[in-house]
């Protein structure tokens, strides 16, 4: 039984000019204890996908089609006030900019204080402290410093606070929004480092987004590679790594530089991601894709099975590849 | 040097064209009134203390480092953005530390920077072609008709084709790698000896870096422009350079060709930067070596070797006396008391 299972999600932003689609048509699950990556660019609806796991899509998107189940139910259906439950204690955020999620004139041990009694009434003051001063040592933070305010840490030092508020509460679930984008090479080690032991120590799962395809590969189990709303592959790392099928992850690995090499060539991906108001009509991609042929134009791929836990949306592999249903499960 | 041909095309490749020597450049540090009236002293940002090196013309020298390491500032005060508070720059042989007026006018000509952010760098309610344009008009080489032909020969070696079409956009009208071109193309209009490119990738789509990249690799060899390229990614930095030194806090800790610099780090700073750097291989096991604590600020600079109170390998030297940046093998310099 998986932990978190996505059926058809489709997200829509209506604006003045027309509803943009951020998202459309994905399905995933993932089961208790395991990473997935989010990768894709600017624009790609990465964020929007992880905001509706905790249905926090920001005014004025709306879900328009799709389920999202969390051990089985159905958050969508429920109300605001039980959906208040979920957050924090199924399925945690981590935001991407630490410098404005924390709030200034609270001290570090007041956000988690206040975290613990909100979603525990019936935890005492001094229990709420004890479990913060434990959590923040798990952070690798000395725990006198819970009562300094937030200005009086470094951004690595925040980002590890915020990631001590999403696991507080022992989630089973933690999505990770570009959790280092803000942050230096060493710090970003450190906090990805942290991640994966918190998440082997706490035994949750966890879905890590980011535009950079390195950090992914190298620290997630399973990716899913979002273009304009699109998930065009969905494979394991090391198959995503070994054997990428659709032309735009192939072009993104070439592109991105690895110190492990030397005399490499980048190919750049031609054009630019599309404008979401006027997606190319067919594939999203076909604009910028060099094997694009007639039937990319007018006809959207379906999601194409390649091999085993291995997706592809293109029609490269129409003949070689069985054809499944879209809200396949895992 | 990387490219053989390159070299043979331009003989006077091998000079200096940029050299700077014991630059530093402090900045003092705002103080509320009354600390104004109890203390005497006043306290530094030591953004860049003490750096030399210089860059051969045809080169891509690079430096790398954390947020807070002094590179952008290093650059600023090269194309005289920021005046140094000491120490000399030359270009071309010549001082010019102290350059103002009409003859700094004169060199910006041959020395131009493009800047990270491309919504920032060009001017929302100029279209393109004044823009691009614009440096011209200030420098008096030329005005309408001469402009416009100038201004679309450049487009078009940017890659904005037919350029017709885009000189008369606004920069909102633009994506983000369109953006970067049109500084680019600002920045080339004068056909400058010599750049700095201060992060020109780090804002721009994945999909999109090594275009602008691989633009720019082509403009040393076209227009034999020499770059100071300034990066936090060390990816890219191995990528684009020939030359690279590692900067932390306001220091070179090591510069020297990327290949040996790569394969055999030998700062101990270095080797942790290059080990916390994603690969992008799943199946690549790889040893991270770990630093204590995060970078100190840069108005309290530890003693001695300012990266000790992090270093793994430290002994009681480390905390007393500075290391110089010494020759360790040829071309390849060192500051760090384990090299002798």
């Amino acid at each position: 039984m998986p932990l978190l299972e996505v059926g058809s999600l489709t997200i829509d932003y209506p604006t003045s000019r027309g509803a943009i689609r951020a998202v459309e048509d994905i399905s995933f699950s993932l089961k208790k204890g395991e990473t997935l990556g989010l990768a894709g660019e600017s624009g790609s609806g990465k964020s929007t996908l992880g905001l509706s796991i905790i249905r926090l899509v920001p005014y004025p998107g709306v879900i328009v089609k799709g389920h999202i189940k969390i051990d089985e139910t159905d958050i969508l259906k429920l109300p605001e006030d039980e959906m208040r439950f979920i957050r924090g204690r199924k399925a945690a955020y981590i935001f991407q900019d630490p410098m404005t999620s924390l709030n200034p004139v609270k001290r570090i041990g007041a956000h988690f204080i206040e975290l613990i009694r909100t979603h525990e009434p019936n935890t005492g003051k001094e229990e709420a402290f004890e479990r913060t001063k434990t959590v923040v040592k798990n952070l690798g933070i000395l725990s006198e410093r819970i009562n300094d305010y937030p200005h009086q840490f470094s951004g690595g030092m925040r980002q590890r606070i915020m990631i001590g508020l999403a696991i507080a509460l022992n989630p089973d679930l933690v999505i990770a929004d570009e959790p280092t984008t803000a942050l230096d090479v060493i710090v970003q080690a450190k906090i990805l480092d942290l991640l994966e032991s918190l998440r082997k120590v706490y035994g949750m799962a966890l879905i890590l987004i980011s535009h950079d395809l390195s950090i992914i590969l190298e620290r997630c189990d399973k990716i899913i590679i979002m273009y304009a709303g699109h998930m065009l592959e969905y494979a394991t790392s090391i198959e995503m790594h070994r054997n990428p099928k659709h032309p735009y992850t192939q072009g993104l690995l070439q592109s991105i530089p690895n110190i492990e090499l030397s005399d490499q060539k980048l190919v750049a991906i031609p054009g630019s991601p599309p404008d979401m108001l006027n997606p190319p009509k067919g594939c999203r991609f076909w604009p910028r894709c060099s094997y694009a042929k007639k039937i990319c134009r007018v006809k959207e791929p379906p999601l194409i099975k390649v091999g085993r836990n291995h997706f592809v949306r293109c029609f490269l592999y129409g003949k070689k590849g069985v054809h499944v249903e879209r809200n396949r499960k895992s | 040097m990387s490219d053989a041909s390159c070299m043979a095309k331009k003989v006077f490749m091998l000079s200096e064209i940029v050299k700077v020597e014991h630059l530093k450049k402090y900045f003092p540090v705002q103080k509320s009134f009354l600390e104004q009236l109890f203390t005497r002293e006043l306290s530094y940002v030591k953004a860049v203390d003490d750096v030399a090196f210089s860059i051969r013309s045809g080169e891509i020298f690079t430096l790398a480092g954390e947020s807070g390491c002094g590179k952008t500032t290093t650059g600023r005060v090269i194309v005289k953005l920021l005046e140094p508070t000491s120490g000399k720059i030359y270009f071309n042989g010549a001082d010019i530390t102290k350059l103002k007026g009409e003859k700094l006018r004169l060199l910006r000509r041959k020395m131009q920077i493009i800047f990270q952010d491309p919504y920032a760098s060009l001017n929302p309610r100029m279209k393109i072609i004044d823009a691009v344009g614009h440096p011209l008009e200030i420098h008096g080489l030329a005005k309408g008709e001469e402009k416009k032909k100038k201004v679309l020969e450049v487009l078009e070696k940017v890659g904005l084709t037919p350029p017709e079409q885009f000189i008369n956009l606004y920069p909102h009208q633009l994506s983000g790698g369109q953006r970067q071109r049109v500084a680019l193309a600002r920045s080339i209009i004068l056909k400058p000896e010599f750049m700095v490119a201060d992060e020109p990738v780090s804002m721009i789509d994945v999909s999109l870096r090594s275009s602008i990249i691989d633009l720019m690799l082509s403009f040393r060899k076209e227009l034999g422009l020499t770059y100071l390229f300034i990066t936090h990614d060390l990816a890219v930095a191995k990528y684009i350079s020939d030359k690279i030194a590692i900067m932390y806090l306001g220091k070179i800790v090591e510069m020297g060709h990327k290949e040996p610099l790569f394969w055999n780090p030998m700062h101990p700073y270095t080797q942790a930067l290059l080990s916390a750097i994603p690969v992008p291989n799943p199946e690549r096991e790889r040893k991270r070596i770990e630093l204590a604590g995060e970078v100190p600020s840069a108005i309290d600079i530890p003693t001695g070797c300012r990266f000790h109170p992090r270093c793994p390998y430290r002994t009681d030297k480390c905390s007393k006396e500075e290391p110089q940046l010494i020759e360790v093998e040829k071309g390849h310099f060192v500051a760090c008391h384990l090299m002798k």
